[in-house]
Parts: C-alpha cells; structure tokens; sequence
C-alpha cells in the first residue's frame, strides 16, 4: 500500500478575478481559485480572502460599546476612522454612507462626495462605497460618487435587480466594481449577474453578495447558498463565477448575542469574548464555504480572520 | 450502494415469501431502500451474505463512544449538507491533563458538564472530557481518570501512548466504553489488544501522513478492531481543511475502508490563543470533523461554537419551524397586546424570547409559511396580508382580546395598508424592525396607547 490516490476534481471553470484600487492607489485582486477553499492538493488559490474593515460616515449611535471603546475617538470622523483602519490591517475600506438614510440625516449626492473624496485622499487602500439600503438614496449618493471616483476602481453598492441598470452603466463609464446583492438564493444570485452581464458589465466588474446571515441568524443558508455558488462556477457555469463578498461584521454585530451588555443568561459566557467570537465565527465559516472578501468591524476579529485568510492562499506563511 | 437488481443477483430468487415481502425482486427493492435488512432472507448462501453486508456498510462507520450518556459519530453519507444533511454532529470535549490539581479538575469536570445553554428550544451542551496523560506518569492518570469519572457521566477519551498505563486506567472505567488515544505505529498491536479485551473505541494516530495512517488502521482493523477512529495529527489552519475532505472524499467516493472512520482533532495543539482555538474549531465544525477536543472551557467561545455545530448540522430540507396559533406570554388578559410573526423558529424564539423579557403579558400569533423567516416569507409570497387575515381568523384570535390591535414586524411596513383593508375593524400598528428592540417598542407605544 504505498500509493494512495485522493479523488480530485477536474473542475472546468474557475473563479473570475476582480482587481480593486489601482491607478495611483494600492490595489488588490480577489478570486481567481481553481478549486474549492483550501483545497491546496487540487488546485489554484492565487489570491487570499481579503478583509474589508467597515466604517460610516457618521458615528454610529447604535454600535455595541466593544466596537466604541476599541476604535476609540476615531470613529468620530470617517477620515480618522479610514486611517485607523489602515493601522489595524484592513486590505481595503468598507465605506457605509449611513447619514443619506432618510431616518438618519437624509443626505444627498453633494455630503456623499465631499466624505468620499476626503476618504479616498485620506487612505490610499482600495474603497468599497455602501449606500444606506434605501433605493433611491443608494442611486442618488452612488451615482454621484461613481463620478467623482472615476478611475480609481472603487466598489458600489448595493446593486440590486431594482436599480442594476443605473449602477451597471456608471460602473462601465467610471470604471468601478458594481456589488450584486440577491437575497439569499444561488439562482438570483446568478440571475442579477446574467442581467448585468447583458447591459454590458464584464465578469471582472462584479462582485456577489449573497446576503449574508450571521452566526446563529441564518449562517446555515448563507454558507450552503456560497458552496453551490462555488460548486457552480467550478463546473464551468461562468455566470456564477465571481468573487463573493459577505457583510459579516455588520449581520454579527447586530444580533443580540453581540450587542447585549448585561440581563442575559450566564452560559452566554463574557459579553466581549461572545461578541468578538460571534463576528470571528460568522467570517470563519463564510470563508470555509467560498467568500472572498469579508467586511469586519472589530480589530480583533481582523487579526484573528487575518490568519486564516492567510492560509487560504497558494503562498501560505 | 447496490441496486435493487443487482442486490437481487445474490437473493435465492425462489420467491418463498419467508421474508415477508412476495417476491425477492421486491424485497431486494426494499433492502436497497434500506428498509428491511438483508438478514430477513433465510436461505441467503454464506457468501452472498458477506458480499451483501460489506456493500451495505456505512462509507464512514459510525462509532460510539460512551455507554449511558453517549457520543455517536461518522456515518456521514455527502460531502456537502446541501447534498443531504450532515447526521452526527461533532462531539466538543475539553481536554484535561493529568499535571492538573485535582481540587480544579473537579470544579472544571463540575461547571463543564452543568453547561448547558438554550437556543431555539433546544438545550446545547457538550459531549465528553479527554484526559491527558502529561506527567508520563500512570498514578497521576488513574486519579485523574477516577476523579473525572466519580463527578461526571460524560463520555471519556483517555490519552496515554503507553499500554502498561492505558491497561490500569482502563480497568477503572472500561465498564463505561471510553476512547482509547492512541494506537501509533510502536504500540498499536498492544493498544488493540486492550481494545479488544475491553471492547472499547480505538483512536489511531499517524502524523506522517495519510498513507501511513491507512496502513496503521488496516493493520488494527486485522486484528480485530472494528471502532476505530482516526487522528490525522495536529493540523494548523492551512492544513485542516484540506487533509479531513481529503479523508472524506476517499470514505465517500471511493468506499475507501482503511479511512472510512470519524475523525478526531485537536485545535488547541496548533494553535496560540482561545480565539485562534475557536476559529480553528469552526472550520472543523464546517469541514468534518467528528470529535473536537479543545483545551479551553469558556463560555464566551463555547456557546458560539455550539451555535455554530447547530448551525451547520441543521437539515437543509426541513427548515426548523413551530406550530401555527397563538401563544400566550406572560399570562396575558384581554387587554394584552397583539404581535404576529412566521412560523420559522428562529423568528418564533427570537420574538417570542423578547416578549418574555419585556415583563409584559401579550399575544404571539404564529403564521404557517413553512418555516420561513419576516423577510424570506413576505418575498416568496407566503407572509401577505390575506395570510395574515386567514391566521386571524382561523385561530379566532379577537375571541382572546377586547381590543382591535395587532403589531406587525417592521421589515413588512409596506403591507401595513392592505392589511387594513384586509382587516377593516382592525387597527395595524407596525412593531420594531429586530425583536431584540420589541420590549422598548411594547413600553413606548403600547403603553402610551392604553393611557390614551
């Protein structure tokens, strides 16, 4: 018994590879694999996860006091905020322009470029640019944006299938990444990317969001929704092969498991080890089923889903 | 996994009808279905019945470890849990060496098995402790092995590579079929021997790689030993992955016997910190592994760990979901207020968990989507007005409450209008978007309501 063969894949496809930044400005590439997370003795992996630390434009009212007290004054100005992301080892920023929301401070395009541009000249990581989920904000202040960042090969998001045409089409003109956010299901996720793809948007301009459910709170369908999204594109389905990007840090950070302080039952165990290993798991497992950028909110969890990441990549240190 | 027909090749096919079933293509049908088991047959040759039975086993076999309060693992059966579903989730055990005071073994041994936390209904805990035999030393063990076994009822993995020593510990608690860690390539014919003799689970470990591993366990299994669980040897973050869907892909695709067992795994040996033990955890929760030992007990790590396994081995094709109607909290009156959700799990214990710690007495009206979240149900057409109106009327919930009110989730505001043509009478009011925000909702608007 002295050989021992491991059934491998021939798989026919492989994930596209989307570059961020660029242009004067730090770049990355993210997918790219020829395999299935790392499966090293099967294929390709020439790029690593990449973490996106995620920071708003305004300070945030509502965040856990974990995430206040470990960003400190920073995040009292998203420009402070970005620069400390750089420190803590983001590989790029996760903008959230939360003020545009209309129970917010209802802003528009002029308040949305003005942070942008300030972050953009603040940082020279790659940016990643979220409207506030309200569809005709998200069009209004990314729209603007697109055109302000022209070049410099941001991410917009979210696109969706009610406003994909206006996002497609500034992305082709301003050479950005549009994010495609379907509701938790393989065959929209591939449906949005086949629209895009007929208004004109090549594959390695877009990046899927899945819609991502946090640990406890719907993991389970985010984390096989990812491996059939995977398993698709390496069997050669080319519209389900690009690079998936899930918002773990915010989906985390909003369950109670995370936020609570106190009044809860003492097998939750500590409130900052539960929180911290809430949002470390939720990234864990999306980057165990295929994720190939994860947006986080606490430094520790950086660190933590850094060396992972790390490992999930052909040149393993 | 034969067919029917060609397990049919192997039958008498004299059609007695012994078996039960009238013909032996029908009852090869059945066998093949699994069924009925292939024993039913009486006038099955000796040869057919072991080509049968080894067709039939289990491409990973399911070992238990343990004997009143047991951990069963392996026969897994897909590489994917959207495939199927994942069947035995992985058993979490805390490690304790034997260099340890015994005054904290015991607390630990005590607060360890106590733990239990509740989620979605169901009470989460963990599974069994390993004991380590740092000191080199047998007396050590033994009391370690017999302090733990005295406090606890929890399964045991005793870990000592030195036979004379796993013999005396055995004799103490073999009664009670613990994990036997471990064969390795000098002592395994000695290892198998105690097995055997004690008819316990045997761990073989081989670090050197896979091969190695196969050649060990074949040459255990020759011996006798048909519990077997395997131990790869300490793997980091860049390895666990890779090597355990290696060993699932032989068992799965190719039936491969000499790895075709659970596996054990130790995060804690390569790894630096609880946190990074806990990340290293989690991907061997996703990617097969079937005993987890970890070398830290804290529940800040290990409730999310638990989420995590429940997660992860929750059957795909049955959304986990409660029975339509309504539910009282807090023992409400007539005047009590109204909330209505799905019947999703989740959605049902998260709100109705929030209702409860409000203080407040109020209504939960639960609506059939088949399991589906606010959101999901609402977008797949099954959390509409007209749904909600139905539920309304089939549980005859105004027979409960003087007044007209009901609250529904924030996420479904948009329906707030057809809903009220749908009920006239009623007033709609919309809750909190997230349950967690429902008490502060119910003291600010409900309250404030009634003193109007």
């Amino acid at each position: 018994m002295s050989t021992l063969e491991v059934p491998t894949e021939n798989w026919a496809g492989r994930v596209q590879e989307v570059k961020l930044g660029g242009n004067g400005r730090k770049s990355i590439v993210v997918g790219g694999e020829s395999t299935l997370p790392f499966l090293h003795f099967e294929g390709s992996i020439p790029n690593r996860p990449a973490i996106a630390i995620e920071i708003q434009d305004i300070e945030p009212g509502d965040w856990s006091p974990h995430l206040l007290s470990a960003w400190g004054d920073a995040i009292k100005n998203p420009v402070s905020w970005a620069k400390k992301a750089v420190e803590y080892g983001a590989d790029l920023i996760a903008l959230r322009l939360r003020s545009a929301h209309p129970e917010q401070e209802n802003t528009g395009a002029k308040e949305a470029e003005q942070v942008v541009d300030k972050v953009l000249n603040a940082v020279d990581l790659p940016l990643m640019v979220l409207g506030p989920e309200v569809i005709e904000k998200d069009n209004e202040v990314l729209l603007a944006i697109s055109e302000l960042a022209r070049g410099q090969r941001i991410a917009l998001g979210n696109c969706i299938d009610k406003n994909y045409r206006a996002i497609a089409a500034s992305c082709l003109a301003n050479g950005h990444v549009a994010i495609a956010k379907a509701p938790n299901d393989v065959n929209l996720s591939k449906q949005l990317n086949i629209l895009l793809h007929e208004v004109g948007l090549p594959l390695d301009s877009i990046l899927d969001d899945p819609t991502t459910g946090s640990l406890g709170y719907g993991l389970e369908y985010t984390y096989s929704v990812i491996e059939r999204l995977r398993l698709a594109c390496l069997t050669g389905d080319d519209m389900t092969a690009v690079p998936i990007i899930c918002t773990a840090g915010e989906e985390s950070w909003r369950q109670k498991e995370s936020k609570a302080v106190g009044g809860i039952p003492t097998a939750w165990g500590e409130d900052e080890e539960r929180a911290i290993t809430w949002e470390a798991l939720t990234a864990t497992t999306l980057i165990t089923a295929g994720a190939n950028i994860v947006t986080l909110r606490h430094p520790k969890t950086v660190e933590l889903v850094k060396q992972l990441s790390l490992m999930n990549h052909d040149i393993r240190r | 996994m034969l067919s029917g027909i060609e397990i049919y090749k192997y039958l008498p096919r004299t059609n007695c009808g012994e078996c039960g079933f009238p013909t032996c293509l029908a009852f090869a049908m059945k066998v093949a279905q699994k069924q009925v088991e292939i024993s039913l047959c009486p006038y099955l040759s000796e040869e057919s019945r072991e080509i049968l039975e080894a067709a039939a086993r289990p491409p990973i076999r399911l070992v238990t470890i343990g004997k009143d309060k047991k951990l069963e693992v392996g026969n897994e059966t897909v590489l994917f849990r959207h495939e199927k579903t994942f069947y035995h989730q992985p058993g979490l055990v805390i490690r304790i060496e034997d260099t340890e005071p015994l005054d904290n073994v015991i607390q630990l041994v005590n607060e360890a098995s106590d733990y239990s936390v509740e989620r979605v209904g169901l009470k989460l805990g963990l599974d069994g402790f390993a004991l380590a035999n740092e000191s080199k030393d047998a007396d050590s063990f033994c009391k370690l092995v017999q302090a733990v076994h005295g406090n606890s009822d929890f399964p045991l993995i005793l870990m000592s590579t030195e036979p004379t020593t796993m013999s005396r510990a055995l004799d103490k608690v073999s009664q009670d079929r613990p994990l036997i860690h471990a064969a390795t390539r000098d002592n395994w014919e000695k290892m198998a021997q105690l097995a055997l003799a004690h008819q316990c689970p045997l761990a073989v470990s081989e670090p050197q790689g896979l091969i190695q591993l196969a050649e060990l366990t074949a040459s255990v299994n020759q011996k006798g030993v048909e519990d077997i669980i395997l131990d790869p040897g300490s793997l980091g973050l860049s390895e666990s992955v890779d090597t355990l869907t290696q060993l699932r892909r032989l068992a799965i695709k190719k039936n491969y016997r000499p790895l075709g067992y659970p596996v054990i795994t130790f995060p804690g040996d390569s790894t630096n910190s609880i946190e990074e033990e806990a990340v290293l955890a989690a991907q061997y929760i996703a990617k097969y592994a079937s005993v987890i030992v970890l070398d830290h007990f804290s529940p800040g790590t290990i409730y999310p760990l638990l989420t995590l396994r429940l997660n992860i081995y929750t059957d795909p094709q049955k959304p986990i979901q409660v029975a339509a109607g309504t539910y009282p909290i807090n023992d409400p009156k007539e005047t009590s207020p109204l909330a209505v959700t799905t019947d999703f799990s989740l959605t049902y214990f998260s709100v109705a968990g929030e209702l409860q710690s409000s203080g407040l007495p109020s209504w939960l009206l639960v609506c059939n989507t088949g399991g589906l979240s606010v959101l999901t149900a609402w977008a797949a057409g099954k959390f509409t007005p007209t749904q909600i109106a139905k539920t309304v009327k089939q549980f005859d919930v105004a027979a409960k409450i003087n007044h007209r009110s009901i609250i529904i989730p924030g996420y479904v505001a948009v329906i707030k209008g057809e809903l009220e043509e749908e009920l006239p009478d009623w007033t709609i009011m919309v809750g909190p978007r997230e349950a967690m925000d429902i008490g502060s909702y119910l003291k600010q608007k409900w309250m404030t309501r009634i003193s109007h």
